[in-house]
C-alpha cells in the first residue's frame, strides 16, 4: 500500500514514462502495463503526426519560395537565367536554396552539425589547454593571470550557460521571496504595506527588468573589466520570475487552515514552534506551486533578457544565427526551440514531483 | 468559588447586515470535579460554546470565569478535543502527540515523553498506526487520536466537542470508559458536547440542553442520579435512568417540534437581496 501511494505522486509528474515506472516496480501488473502502454502509444502517434504536418507546411513554404525564386528570375533576367535558378535549387547546391521554415529532417541534421561542432571545440579545448599549461604554470609563478580559452562557444555550453542562468536567478528568486512572502503573509499590515509595490512592480516586462538591473550593476562594475553579463541577466530572471512565488508564499502564510492555528493556540505553541511546525508546513503546498511558476517564467524571459545582455546562452544564439542568415540558421533555430522546450518541459515536471511530494491532499486529511 | 462560571454570555459573528447571533444569555456553573453534557442540535453553537469556554473565542458580552479568573486565551489547564479532529495532516499520529506534550511538559526529557505518547496511542489501540499520517487512517482513527492528544497533556478541565461521533459502539464504549477513567483520576472536571442522550446519561452528571438558534440558550438542566461507576447493562433496568432518559428525549423533541411550528410560522421571505456572491 505504501508503495502504492508513492508510485502515484511519481506518476503524476512523470506520466509519460509510467510503462517505464511499472516494469521496474513490484506491484508490476499487466492491466496497468497495458493501459500505460496505450498512453504512451497514444503520445508517439501524436508525435508523428506533428512531423508529418511539419514536413507537409515546410514543403509547401519550400515549394512558394522556390517558385517565388524561379519568377523573379523569370521577369527579371529572362527565361535562361530562371532555367539555371531551377537547376540550382534542385541540385541543392546551398547558394540558391530557398530560405524558408526548415523541414525536420533539416533540423535533425543541423543538431547533429552542433554536436559535432562541440566535439571539434571540446577537442580544440583540450588542446589549447596542453599547450598553455607551461606557459601559464610560469605565469602563475610569476603572479601574472593565466591566458584562458577565448574561442568560440558550443551548442552544448551555450545550453549550460542557460542553466546555469536559470537557476541562478530561480535561487535569487528564491532567497528574496520566500522569506519576504513569510514576513508579509504573517502580518495583515506588512501585506498590506506591501501590496502597492507587489502590484506595480508584478506586470513589469522583463525588458524594463534588464534595464533597471543593467543601471545598476554596470555602475557597480566600474573599473572592473570581467564580464557581468551572467551577473546581469540572473539577476533580472530573478526579478522578473519572483514574484509568482512572493504571492504565492504571502498567500499560504496567510491563509493556513484556521483549525491548524486553533491548535496551535491550545497547545500554545510559541511564536517560532507556530510559524515553522504549522504555518510553514501548511503553506508549503502553495509555495511550491509558486516556485513552480517562478522556474517556468525564469526560462521563459531568460532567452529575451540573454538577448539584451548579450550572455552566451541560447537567446543570444538564436538572436544571432536570425541576424547570421546562413544557410542552415533557420534549422538552429529550431533546434534552439525545441531545446529551450523540452528543457522547459523537464524543469516543469521536476518541479511538479517535487510539489507532490511536499504537498498533502486536503480532502484526504483531518 | 465556581469552578467555571459563563455569567449573560452573548455571541454573535459579523458585523451589521451580517450579524449572526449565535448564542444568547448563557449561564453555566460546573463545580470542580464535575461531569456536565451538553446536549443540542445541529448548528445550535455547541462549538461556539465550547471556544468560548476554551479561550479560542471572546464573548460578544457577559463573562467566562475559569476558576474565578477572567478566561483571556488558551491555557494547558483545559484540553480539548475538537469536533474535526484538527490533526495536522503533515505529521504522523506520534508526532502529533509528542507536539503537544513537549508543550506541555517542557521540564521532560525526550524520553519520557516519547513513552508518554507511546502510553497514550496504546490508551486508543492505535500503537500499529503511530508511524501513520492522518489521511492514511480511518475517520474514527483520527477521532481516537485527537482524544489521545488532548489528554496526553493531562488537563485538569477536559472540554469535548461531540469527541466519539464517528466511533462504532464498541469503540465508543470502550472509549467512554477511558475518559470516565481518567477524568475519576485526581478528580478532574469534564464538559461533553453530544448529540446523544445516552452517551450523556452514561458519562455525566448533569445534563443540560442546548435549545437551537439562533439565540440559542440553555434549558433545564437534568441531573443523572445514578451511583458510579455505571453499568450500560445493568443501567438500561434502572428506573431512574429510564425517567430521566424519557424526560430528556420528551424535552428535546418538544422543542424539536417547536422549531418546526415556529420556521413554518415565519415563512416569509426577507426582502433583502445578495449583495455578493463571493462569501
Ligand atoms: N466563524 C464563524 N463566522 C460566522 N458564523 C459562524 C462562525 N462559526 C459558526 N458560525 C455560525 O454559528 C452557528 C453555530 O455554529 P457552531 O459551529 O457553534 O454549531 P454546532 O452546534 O457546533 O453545530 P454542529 O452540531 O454541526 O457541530 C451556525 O449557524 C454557524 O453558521
Ligand atoms: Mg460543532
Amino acid at each position: 500500500m505504501e508503495q502504492e501511494i508513492v508510485l502515484k505522486k511519481e506518476g503524476q509528474g512523470v506520466a509519460f514514462l509510467r510503462p517505464f515506472i511499472a516494469k521496474i516496480t513490484p506491484s508490476f501488473n499487466k492491466t496497468k502495463v497495458l493501459s500505460s502502454l496505450k498512453q504512451t502509444g497514444i503520445t508517439i502517434v501524436s508525435i508523428l503526426l506533428f512531423l508529418a504536418l511539419w514536413q507537409l507546411g515546410s514543403k509547401a513554404l519550400y515549394n512558394k519560395e522556390a517558385n517565388y525564386k524561379i519568377e523573379k528570375a523569370l521577369t527579371e533576367r529572362g527565361e535562361e537565367a530562371a532555367a539555371a535558378e531551377r537547376a540550382c535549387i534542385e541540385s541543392g547546391d546551398s547558394s540558391c536554396q530557398p530560405n524558408t521554415l526548415p523541414s525536420p529532417l533539416q533540423v535533425w541534421g543541423s543538431l547533429q552539425s552542433l554536436i559535432a561542432d562541440h566535439k571539434v571545440i571540446t577537442a580544440d579545448k583540450a588542446a589549447f589547454v596542453e599547450k598553455m599549461a607551461e606557459t601559464n604554470a610560469k605565469l602563475i609563478a610569476q603572479g601574472k593571470d593565466a591566458i584562458v580559452y577565448t574561442g568560440r562557444a558550443s551548442f552544448i555550453d551555450i545550453v549550460l550557460t542557460s542553466i546555469k542562468t536559470v537557476f541562478a536567478g530561480f535561487l535569487l528568486a528564491l532567497l528574496i521571496a520566500v522569506p519576504i512572502g513569510i514576513i508579509i503573509g504573517l502580518s495583515p499590515s506588512l501585506r498590506s504595506a506591501f501590496n502597492w509595490f507587489i502590484q506595480v512592480f508584478k506586470p513589469v516586462s522583463p525588458v524594463v527588468w534588464y534595464l533597471l538591473v543593467f543601471m545598476i550593476v554596470k555602475t557597480l562594475y566600474i573599473g572592473d573589466s570581467s564580464d557581468n553579463a551572467f551577473v546581469i541577466s540572473f539577476i533580472s530572471v530573478g526579478l522578473c520570475a519572483m514574484w509568482a512565488t512572493l504571492v504565492n508564499t504571502a498567500m499560504g502564510v496567510s491563509s493556513v487552515d484556521k483549525d491548524y492555528i486553533n491548535v496551535a493556540k491550545v497547545l500554545k505553541l510559541g511564536t517560532f514552534q507556530k510559524v515553522f511546525k504549522v504555518i510553514l508546513p501548511s503553506s508549503l503546498p502553495l509555495i511550491f506551486t509558486g516556485l513552480r511558476i517562478t522556474l517556468s517564467v525564469a526560462w521563459m524571459v531568460l532567452i529575451a533578457i540573454e538577448l539584451l545582455a548579450q550572455s552566451q546562452g541560447l537567446g543570444l544564439f538564436v538572436w544571432e544565427e536570425f541576424q547570421n542568415g546562413a544557410n542552415d540558421s533557420n534549422a538552429k533555430i529550431i533546434v534552439a526551440m525545441f531545446v529551450i522546450g523540452i528543457i522547459g518541459f523537464l524543469l516543469d515536471r521536476i518541479m511538479l514531483s517535487v510539489q507532490n511530494i511536499v504537498s498533502f491532499n486536503k480532502n484526504e486529511m483531518a | 468559588m465556581a469552578y467555571l462560571e459563563l455569567n449573560n454570555i452573548y455571541k454573535s459573528y459579523g458585523y451589521g447586515d451580517n450579524v449572526t447571533n449565535v448564542l444568547s444569555n448563557i449561564n453555566l456553573t460546573i463545580e470542580e470535579g464535575e461531569f456536565v453534557a451538553i446536549v443540542g442540535f445541529t448548528g445550535s453553537g455547541k462549538t461556539t460554546l465550547v471556544n468560548l469556554i476554551n479561550g479560542l473565542l471572546k464573548p460578544t458580552s457577559g463573562e467566562v470565569l475559569f476558576k474565578g479568573a477572567p478566561v483571556v486565551g488558551t491555557s494547558h489547564e483545559r484540553g480539548v478535543i475538537f469536533q474535526n479532529y484538527s490533526l495536522l495532516p503533515w505529521l504522523t499520529v506520534g508526532q502529533n502527540i509528542y507536539m503537544a506534550v513537549k508543550e506541555a511538559f517542557p521540564q521532560e526529557n525526550k524520553m519520557a515523553l516519547r513513552q508518554r505518547v507511546k502510553d497514550y496511542v496504546a490508551m486508543v489501540s492505535l500503537s500499529p498506526a503511530i508511524n501513520k499520517r492522518p489521511k492514511e487512517l480511518s475517520g474514527g482513527m483520527r477521532q481516537r487520536v485527537a482524544v489521545a492528544r488532548a489528554l496526553a497533556m493531562n488537563p485538569e478541565m477536559i472540554i469535548m466537542d461531540e469527541p466519539l461521533g464517528a466511533l462504532d459502539a464498541l469503540t465508543r464504549g470502550n472509549l467512554q470508559d477511558e475518559i470516565l477513567n481518567i477524568w475519576s483520576q485526581d478528580k478532574r472536571t469534564a464538559l461533553l458536547i453530544t448529540n446523544d442522550v445516552d452517551e450523556g446519561i452514561y458519562m455525566a452528571d448533569r445534563i443540560i440542553p442546548l435549545k437551537p438558534g439562533p439565540n440559542a440558550t440553555l434549558g433545564p438542566e437534568f441531573k443523572i442520579d445514578i451511583e458510579r461507576p455505571r453499568d450500560k447493562t445493568a443501567m438500561n433496568d434502572n428506573p431512574n435512568y429510564k425517567k430521566t432518559r424519557n424526560e430528556i428525549i420528551a424535552y428535546l423533541m418538544d422543542i424539536g417540534n417547536q422549531r418546526k411550528t415556529v420556521s413554518q410560522e415565519e415563512y416569509v421571505l426577507p426582502d433583502i437581496l445578495p449583495k455578493s456572491f463571493v462569501a
